[in-house]
């Protein structure tokens, strides 16, 4: 997905490193069909997301060549548009295609321009925007992180039954974690995690978005 | 024998018989759990010491550690499993908070598919662009 970017900036100085939150069995035909020519590493306890606070994927932080944030954790240019999938057709409105294709092309080429120019892109933020914007942790989640690990390690064995009170208290200690809810919840036959209380947790949200709106001008 | 889970390694110990809710280890245990040795200055990992004054803290004897009560008290959580057989230990929000404010990316290695491993710090001197994803 990030493949486009990672061929027009690697002679700036650029790279995409992708982590995958989820076990390399599941990520495994994804990136052998991509083939990316950036790094996409495996992080099955989620490690990425309790260092940088991200709750969804896809979720990007930016960091600049002396391995300083210039953008935190904020949504990499999804859009809200699967909420608008007509049930039965499972197509989504053609209004809401282009506004889904423009939210993703308005941050690619917010990634561009740093990409290109670095420090001097209007998009590579001052410390103190970054600071305000820093999505930080709290107990709540950190004991959930730690029940996250138990439940990882203990579904990586197998071992279902003694995963489940700390999937439970996890998503409990953690209920905006959409990263958490998501790993842990079955799949349906094309291998995603969207069952009914997915749909019933997005509906929940009401008029926040799923994929919150990126602070880039122009994006919808 | 108990496991402990580390953010990203797990250690196996064996734990003291001392009763309550904690899990009491010996000094060589815990410096391998936790990284944590214990010195005159008291219990160190790095450039931190936590000073351990005789029966001021009720994780500390002076033949083994409680390193589920020293963990809490570092602000840092603990949780395991119902038969007390895993144990995970954490990192606190407090933690984390001041590694983000500090605006240096965190680091972190994690493997490829060929169990190849990565530091975001190999990356430095190039703008990385770090997204997650998954396949769910």
């Amino acid at each position: 997905m990030w493949q486009k970017a990672q061929e027009d900036l690697a002679g700036h100085g650029f790279t995409v490193v992708a982590v995958a939150l989820d076990t390399a069995d599941a990520a495994r035909p994804w990136i052998e069909v991509a083939k990316p020519s950036y790094p996409t590493l495996i992080d099955r306890d989620h490690h990425l997301a309790a260092l940088y606070g991200m709750i969804n994927v896809p979720e990007a932080v930016w960091i600049d060549e002396g391995g300083r944030i210039v953008r935190p954790t904020e949504n990499a240019g999804a859009f809200d548009g699967f909420r608008r999938r007509d049930v039965v057709t499972g197509l989504m409105p053609p209004e809401v295609v282009e506004t889904t294709a423009r939210a993703k092309r308005i941050y690619m080429e917010a990634v561009a321009d740093w990409g290109r120019n670095g420090a001097a892109s209007r998009h590579a933020l001052e410390p103190a925007s970054v600071r305000e914007k820093l999505r930080n942790s709290n107990d709540e989640a950190a004991l959930a992180q730690a029940h996250f690990r138990l439940a990882t390690w203990f579904l990586a064995k197998g071992e279902q039954a003694r995963a489940a009170p700390h999937v439970a208290e996890a998503r409990r200690l953690h209920p905006d974690s959409w990263t958490i809810f998501r790993q842990t919840y079955g799949r349906n036959d094309q291998g995603f995690a969207t069952g009914d209380e997915f749909r019933e947790r997005v509906a929940a949200l009401g008029e926040r978005r799923y994929y919150p709106k990126v602070d880039i001008e122009g994006m919808p | 024998m108990v496991t402990i889970l580390n953010e990203q390694a797990e250690v196996d110990v064996t734990p003291l018989p001392r009763g309550g809710d904690g899990l009491w280890l010996s000094h060589a245990d815990m410096t391998r759990a936790t990284g944590f040795e214990l010195k005159s200055e008291g219990l160190c990992r790095g450039e931190i010491c936590v000073p351990v004054p005789k029966g001021r803290h009720d994780f500390a004897r002076d033949d083994a550690i409680d390193i589920a009560g020293f963990w809490r008290y570092l602000g840092h959580p603990v949780a395991h499993d119902a038969s007390r057989s895993v144990w995970a230990l954490g990192t606190g929000a407090g933690t984390r908070r001041q590694a983000l404010a500090s605006l240096e990316a965190p680091d972190f290695t994690l493997p490829d598919l060929d169990g190849r491993p990565h530091a975001l710090s190999d990356y430095r001197g190039r703008k990385v662009f770090l997204v997650s994803w998954a396949s769910w």
